[in-house]
This record gives structure tokens, C-alpha cells and sequence, in this order.
């Protein structure tokens, strides 16, 4: 590798990195033919972690950091002091090619800065995904963001060579969006989401390959003032109405070369762990926005204790819950309580009646949960009316502030 | 390996198994031990190299094979790659209860032996994963015309068979070799070699490629988020000797926290004087501006359809008055690059001219512009494109007909309806005038439907109904 397409990638990779989702799975397992390279599992694998805890996947980078947006948030923004630096589609091939071989990566995740013409960048970035599909047989992973202002007949493409395509809402306000990134437009974004969504699911029906990994999308917060229930009312829509496989959250956090306009103190992480948190609880917990609002204050999640436990601690006239007689629902409410836990009780009960030592064994975390369980030789008293049930189970605080 | 041997006194067996997962030993022993009725606590498991003992290997018993739950024997295939010495003797327990009483036994997740050995289990595929993550290759450069790759990994449990078919799956076509000390891989393009244990060998160097990982894994923090705590729980240290890239941790993390205090001290720079004003107005004007533009961009596009070798562009004069909309173009018309020239287009000029229309006339065109096919032998089956497939389409459609400004637009069968009106039509029910997201339209069959109509009555019949369609859309474009 020769030293200016090592500069190149330390630019292009440092200016990618600030998008969170790397992941590669959601693929229907799939592998290269015998002169090609390259598998897919469903579940994705990350070869590597940073310090910052974040899983290496794909190879993350743009195909160029020039931008004619000035989005506020964006690093790459034209009016940032950044250093620039642009790949030719056959150099992020032969990259993504390299680091394959070494088994450093599952495939790569390719997003632009917007040079010339929305159309122009996006056609680039599709010869990218189409030359590794086509010349070089490679059947590792590809996630391609795709860029709302470029025709529809590009986004109508990139289903056929990338696993996953993505676009980011950025900011769950569309007031925020209109000043913090004039050059967006929100409805168009949602309309080429809808657009995607719909070509998504037919090909699912009709047993094409378009985008198997579904669609994805990223909303940055702490950068404006909107609640958390708002982001998380806006990833219901999402989930919902364009059937999206993830949201990401991005908290907030300082970029070299900030602009003036944005708040200079990052968002805590813990609001975005909340929020994962949250996200969570709303897909796999039948929670609603509402209730999972209501264990907070003003719309903002209760940042010292997870949502669930936030939300139980408000409701504890529902506790404490017979784990020898609670159904799935209920006891998938239980704080400390997974889903993987609750299919395990509800699969040991049927040999007797569980104890307290049982519910060890079923899950990780019987000692949140004991306060609200019932089992055949425990019973939490009147743990649950407890005032200081919420000390107790509160993490020390600070102990999971990551930064700073 | 066969390894049962007697135990002397009779009271006590021992089993002696070949080290690793001996999956093979263990099962013939096991079948052995249960035909004779041995409880697992008259049972001692131990590992040893073969000829190790003096005491001859018994002869494997043709003892009876017995079945197990599926569940189980997963569980055991996985348990016994495990490095614990007491694998052998927790699943014989598994086993055991199993066959005397308990079928149900592995379905109890709550039970301390079932709880203990799926905790062995998890270990393993946590291992294996982590196997398939973190073996990192090294260029060995080429031999013999292809590039060749060599790893040393250290696994904790004994699983190097079991990750074999991953990286023979994912690099079919690269020479390979992955070194262990619980035995090694080796795949040369056609075969796979398993071979013993292996010693730390000495890496080629100068693997340019390297160097960029660890500067793409060195730009890829985020100093702002560091969370070592985290890393160091899906990374675990075990496993940092083989990274190339975790030499690089220590240094990123101690100045991780400077490198952050520096980003939030540095006052917001004013934008330095770059204004791209012109190319942000320019950037706007991206649409193609002309039918040519637009064909040009079709002809450059791969089709959204298997087969298709070329994007049959529409045909005719801009302004024509009426244009017509086929479904997609077929064998001949993908050969000759031109729509409607096979014989449902010969049958469409027919009617064209009997309904007093000329071809010059009009804009033909398709709802698909390539030809998809599935091939057979030497011929080129069509295949009917499906409703997602149309809806890829679309757009091009929509651009040329805003290009072309007919006054009507005739669809000629369900697909083409598909296309202009945006969700299925049917053709018997809706044929006559129709509007398509506001643009004056017409319903008729294609011409293909009259050729497949085995009977000629029925062909006569439906073919004036064609002509009189093909008229009454003339006399409105005309209107
Ligand atoms: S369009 Fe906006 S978010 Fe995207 S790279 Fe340009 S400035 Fe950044």
C-alpha cells in the first residue's frame, strides 16, 4: 500500500467514523462461488474493537470528505477547516479487497461527502459495490448510504449490489434540520426512505436480492433541544410505517473543527445507551413511547437507571410477579428479566416449580429481579413499596459515565 | 480413536481418549459403557497420547447404537471441544440420565448439569466466533501464480476442526493456512488439509496491507467515546497477542482524554475562504435535461432484471400524439435493439395500419426496458417481469413520457397499466380510458395475449376488439 492511499485512508476513515452502525448482519447466509471471495452469516461478526468499545465490522469510510452541504453537525461539512482527500472507485476496491483477504473486515460501508451532483457521487459509489459484486465475485457484506437528494433511479440500483442501504434522518425535528443542515430536506429524505421500504419488501416477496438486510437509518441527539420521546415517537414511526431493521443514536459528541452554531459540550452517552435502551423495550417488550416516556421526566429518559426499571418503579402496584405463573408478557416487564431469560423460565417451569436458585441459573441478573419476583421459596415482602427500592438498585452513580 | 481400556480391578473404568474433542472416541466408548450398564460414577475420563498406556486398546464393542435427542447431541458435539478434562464425564451424566429416565432432560434449562454443560457449550461457540473474527492473515506473497496466506491463532478450546468449512466457505479461491497449537488448516484452492499441532511460526513481513489496518484501526476511534471497559469485554486480553492492531491500544487510549480536551479548547475556526456557491447552484441541475440524456443514462444502467443484455430504448418522434406502452421487449427485440419487431410487434403494426396509425406516427416504448429471460439450453425463455420489478422502471417511464408530452398514452396490458398507473389494473375490467396520475390514458391487451388464444374465433374476435381500441385511443389523442 503506498503512502498516499494510506493518507487517503487515515482521512477517509477518520472522517466516517462519527456514523454508528457498522454492523454486518441482517443477511441471509450466503457465499462466494469457488473463484470469488467472501461469505455473509446472518449474524454478522465484528473482527475488531476500538478503545471506544465500538465493534469493527466493515470497512467504514467515505469515498471522498469534499462536501457541498454545510450541515452543521457534519464535520465534512464545505465550511469545516478539515483536511479533504477523495478515493477512485477502483482504490476503495482493492482496499476493501486487501483488508478482506486478511480477514480484517466483513465487508464495507461506504458513504460520500456530495461532490458535483447528489447523482454523480451516488453513481460512484454504486461502481464501487458494483465492481466488487461483478469482477471481483466478492460475497462479503456491502451497506451503502445512499444520498435522499440523487435520483430515484440510483436509489432503485443500489438495492442490487448492497446488502443494506441506509439513510440517516439526522435529527428527529424537522425544524432542527431545516437550520442545522439548510441544504436537507426532511420530507424528501422520507421519501426516498419510502421509496426504498417499498422496493424492499417487494423483492422480499417475490425472493429477489434487493438490500436483504433491510434498511437502517442514524438520528444524532443532544444536538438540538428535542426530548427524548420525540426521537423515540420518531423511531416507532420509522419502525412502523417503513419497516426499517434499525435506528441508531448517535449522542451528540465534540468533532474537531466544531461549528459555532452547535452546543460545545457533547451529549452525555448515557442518554444514547438510554435511548438504545428504550429502542429496545419498543421493539422486543410490546412497551409503548408513552409508557416508556412516563418512567422518565418531561420527555427525557431517566438517565441514572435503565428504562425498564424506571418504568417499574413507577407501576409497582403490577409487582411483585409469580414467576411460576406470570405470563410472557408480564414477565418480560420484570427488570433484570431478558427475553432469553424469560423463554428459559417458561421452558424450566414445566419440570416443577422454580426457586429462587433456579432463576440464578436462568438468568444473569437475579439479584435486580429478586425485588420483584415471586418464586416457590421467595417472597420480596413488601420489598416493592420499599422508598429506597430505587437506591438500591440504582447503579453507583457515575459508574457508567464513559466520558469526561 | 478407539480408546476403551479395562480397568483391572472392575469396579472403576477408566477411558482413555485422545486429546482434543476425540468426538469419535468418545461415542464408540459411550456406546460401550451404556450397553454394559456402567454409571457415570463407575467411570474415570481421562486424555492421553495414543500407546501412551501399555494396557492393550479393548476391542471396540459392536455395541448397539442408541438414540438421543437432537438437542443433545449438538450439545455434546459442542461441549466436547471444550478444554475442561471433565467434559467427558459431565455429558456421560448427561447421557446417562438421559437414556434411563429423563428423555426430557436437556429441555430443563433450569437443571445444574444441563445449566453447567450449555455454559460449556456457550464458551465454545464464543470461541469459535471469536476464531472466525480475529484470525488475522498475513501475505505470504505468491506462489505458483497464486497469492498465498498464513495465520497463527491461539483458540482456547479445541476447535480448529470446527471452524474449517467458515474460511474454506470465505476463501475458496486463496491459498491458506491457519496454524494452531491444537492442530492447523491448510487449503490450497481444491483440498483441505488438517494437520497437528503447530508451533509459533515465524510471519512474513512487509505486508503492506497491514500497515493500513492499523492506521484504519487507529483513525477509526473516536477519542471523544473512549470505553476500554467495554472493548476489553468483547475483545478479551487472551486474545490481543495475535492482533496486530492491539499493540496500538495503550497509546490510543493514555491520549485519548488530551487529544479530546484539545478538541473542545479549540475555539470554532471562521470558515476559510472557500465558497462553492456556483457548484452548490450547479449541483441542482443534476436531472437529465433531454430524452437523449435521459437514454443515455438507461443504456448505461445494468438492468434490474435477470437476462437482459442491452436497455431497448423508446422509439419515435417527440410530441407524437399518441404513445404506446408495451410490457418489456422480448428475444428479437433485444437482438435488434429495437421495441415491438417480434411478432407480437408484427401483429401491432398489422392492427396499427388497420386502424389507420403508422408506427412513424408514434412513440413506442415499454414498461421494462430489458429483456428478461432465464436460458435453456440454446434458447432464451421469457420470463413475465414481476410487479417490483415494473416498479423499478418506474421512473424512467414517468421521465421519458415528460419528455415525449404525448397527449395519450395507450398501456398495452397489465404490466404496462402496472407502470403508468402505479398499482395493478385489470385489463378486462378496466380496459377503455383511464387517467394515470393525472395523464390521459387508455387500456387495452397486449398484442402477445391475441397470439397465445388457441382458438381462432376467439383470436378474430379479440383482435377487431384490438383494432377498436387502437381507434378510439387515436381519436382522443386526436381530440
Ligand atoms: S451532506 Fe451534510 S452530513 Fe453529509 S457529508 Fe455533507 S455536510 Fe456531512
Amino acid at each position: 500500500m503506498d503512502d498516499t492511499l494510506a493518507t487517503k485512508l487515515r482521512i477517509l476513515a477518520d472522517a466516517a467514523k462519527y456514523d454508528a452502525s457498522c454492523a454486518s448482519s441482517g443477511s441471509a447466509g450466503r457465499a462466494a462461488k469457488k473463484t470469488g471471495i467472501g461469505s455473509t452469516t446472518g449474524a454478522g461478526i465484528c473482527h475488531s474493537y476500538t478503545p471506544d468499545g465500538r465493534c469493527v465490522s466493515l470497512l467504514k469510510i467515505l469515498l471522498t470528505n469534499y462536501c457541498l452541504f454545510d450541515c452543521a453537525y457534519c464535520i465534512n461539512r464545505r465550511s469545516s477547516n478539515v483536511e479533504r482527500a477523495r478515493f477512485s472507485v477502483d482504490e476503495v476496491v482493492r482496499l476493501t479487497l486487501g483488508f478482506y483477504k486478511r480477514n480484517y473486515i466483513e465487508g464495507l460501508f461506504l458513504s460520500s461527502g456530495i461532490i458535483r451532483s447528489p447523482d454523480y457521487t451516488m453513481e460512484q459509489m454504486m461502481r464501487v459495490a458494483r465492481s466488487l459484486r461483478e469482477e471481483h465475485g466478492f460475497a462479503g457484506y456491502i451497506h451503502l448510504k445512499a444520498i435522499p437528494e440523487a435520483s430515484p433511479w440510483l436509489v432503485e440500483q443500489a438495492g442490487l449490489w448492497a446488502d443494506r442501504l441506509s439513510l440517516n434522518i439526522e435529527l428527529a425535528s424537522e425544524t432542527s434540520l431545516k437550520s442545522l443542515a439548510p441544504e436537507k430536506d426532511a420530507p424528501r429524505i422520507r421519501a426516498t426512505m419510502g421509496q426504498m421500504t417499498e422496493r424492499i419488501a417487494e423483492a422480499r416477496e417475490e425472493k429477489r436480492r434487493f438490500a436483504p438486510a433491510g434498511q437502517s437509518t442514524q438520528m444524532i441527539v443532544g444536538a438540538d433541544a428535542t426530548t427524548d420521546a420525540t426521537v423515540l415517537e420518531t423511531s416507532a414511526t420509522l419502525y412502523r410505517g417503513y419497516g426499517l431493521r434499525r435506528v441508531y443514536y448517535s449522542a451528540f459528541s465534540p468533532i474537531p473543527e466544531a461549528s459555532r452554531v452547535l452546543p460545545v459540550k457533547p451529549a452525555p452517552l448515557r442518554r444514547e445507551n438510554r435511548l438504545y435502551q428504550a429502542d429496545w423495550l419498543l421493539r422486543y417488550y410490546g412497551f409503548s413511547v408513552e409508557e416508556i416516556a412516563a418512567g422518565g421526566t418531561e420527555g427525557m429518559l431517566d438517565l441514572d437507571i435503565d428504562p425498564k426499571l424506571a418504568w417499574a418503579l413507577k407501576h409497582r402496584e403490577r409487582f411483585p410477579v409469580d414467576v411460576n405463573s406470570a405470563d410472557r408478557e408480564m414477565l418480560l416487564r420484570v427488570p433484570g428479566l431478558g427475553a432469553r431469560a424469560v423463554d428459559r423460565i417458561l421452558k424450566a417451569r414445566r419440570f416443577g416449580r422454580l426457586r429462587l436458585d433456579d432463576i440464578g441459573r436462568l438468568s444473569t441478573s437475579v439479584k435486580r429481579a429478586r425485588a420483584f419476583l415471586i418464586t416457590a421459596d421467595h417472597h420480596p415482602l413488601r420489598l416493592t413499596d420499599r422508598a429506597d427500592l430505587r437506591e438500591r438498585l440504582a447503579p453507583a452513580p457515575r459508574q457508567m459515565e464513559l466520558f469526561g | 480413536m478407539d480408546a476403551l481400556f479395562a480397568s483391572p480391578a472392575g469396579a472403576l473404568r477408566e477411558v482413555i481418549l485422545s486429546p482434543g474433542a476425540d468426538a469419535a472416541g468418545f461415542r464408540a466408548a459411550v456406546r460401550a459403557l451404556v450397553a454394559e450398564g456402567l454409571p457415570p460414577e463407575r467411570v474415570i475420563w481421562s486424555t492421553g497420547a495414543p500407546g501412551l498406556f501399555d494396557a492393550p486398546p479393548m476391542a471396540p464393542h459392536a455395541a448397539p447404537a442408541f438414540s438421543l435427542p437432537r438437542a443433545v447431541t449438538e450439545l455434546i458435539g459442542l461441549v466436547l471441544c471444550h478444554g475442561d478434562p471433565e467434559r467427558h464425564g459431565l455429558l456421560y451424566r448427561l447421557i446417562w440420565r438421559t437414556v434411563k429416565d429423563e428423555r426430557a432432560l436437556i429441555d430443563n434449562p433450569a437443571d445444574p448439569l444441563v445449566h453447567r454443560l450449555m455454559r460449556m457449550a456457550k464458551a465454545v461457540r464464543r470461541d469459535i466466533h471469536k476464531m472466525h473474527a480475529f484470525v488475522r492473515f498475513r501475505s505470504a506473497g505468491m506462489v505458483q501464480g497464486r497469492e498465498r496466506f498464513l495465520a497463527w491463532f491461539e483458540p482456547e478450546h479445541f476447535i480448529v476442526e470446527a471452524v474449517a468449512g467458515f474460511f474454506v466457505k470465505r476463501f475458496p479461491a486463496m491459498d491458506w493456512s491457519i496454524l494452531t497449537p491444537h492442530g492447523s488448516l491448510s487449503w490450497d484452492g481444491t483440498s483441505l488439509v488438517i494437520g497437528p499441532p503447530a508451533l509459533r511460526p515465524a510471519l512474513p513481513e512487509g505486508d503492506g496491507f497491514e500497515e493500513g489496518w492499523l492506521s484504519y484501526y487507529e483513525s477509526t476511534f473516536n477519542p471523544a467515546r473512549t470505553n476500554t471497559a467495554m472493548m476489553t469485554k468483547e475483545m478479551p486480553k487472551k486474545y490481543w497477542a495475535n492482533l496486530p492492531e492491539a499493540k496500538l491500544i495503550p497509546g490510543l487510549v493514555q491520549s485519548a482524554a488530551s487529544r479530546v480536551d484539545a478538541m473542545i479548547a479549540r475555539e470554532a475556526s471562521a470558515p476559510r475562504k472557500r465558497d462553492p456557491r456556483k457548484a452548490v447552484e450547479a449541483m441542482s441541475e443534476q436531472a437529465p435535461g433531454t430524452l437523449e440524456e435521459l437514454n443515455r443514462l438507461m443504456r448505461d444502467t445494468p438492468p434490474f432484471v435477470t437476462g437482459g443484455t442491452r436497455a431497448v430504448l423508446g422509439e419515435g418522434p417527440a410530441g407524437a400524439p399518441l404513445a404506446l406502452v408495451g410490457e418489456q421487449p422480448g428475444d428479437q427485440e433485444d437482438v435488434e435493439g429495437r421495441p415491438f419487431v417480434g411478432p407480437a410487434g408484427r401483429l401491432l403494426m398489422k392492427a396499427l395500419g388497420e386502424a389507420g396509425l403508422s408506427r412513424e406516427q408514434l412513440y413506442l416504448t415499454n414498461a421494462v426496458k430489458h429483456f428478461k429471460y432465464v436460458q435453456r439450453g440454446k434458447r432464451r425463455l421469457h420470463q413475465s417481469p414481476t410487479s417490483g420489478e415494473v416498479k423499478h422502471y418506474r421512473w424512467w417511464l414517468k421521465q421519458e413520457l415528460d419528455f415525449v408530452q404525448p397527449r395519450l398514452v395507450v398501456a398495452l396490458g397489465a404490466s404496462a397499466a402496472l407502470a403508468l398507473a402505479g398499482h395493478p389494473v385489470s385489463v378486462t375490467r378496466a380496459r377503455g380510458p383511464m387517467k394515470f396520475e393525472g395523464r390521459p390514458g387508455y387500456v387495452t391487451t397486449h398484442p402477445s395475449y391475441l397470439l397465445r388464444l388457441p382458438d381462432p374465433a376467439a383470436q378474430n374476435a379479440a383482435y377487431a376488439q384490438f383494432v377498436a381500441d387502437l381507434k378510439a385511443a387515436a381519436e382522443r389523442a386526436a381530440g
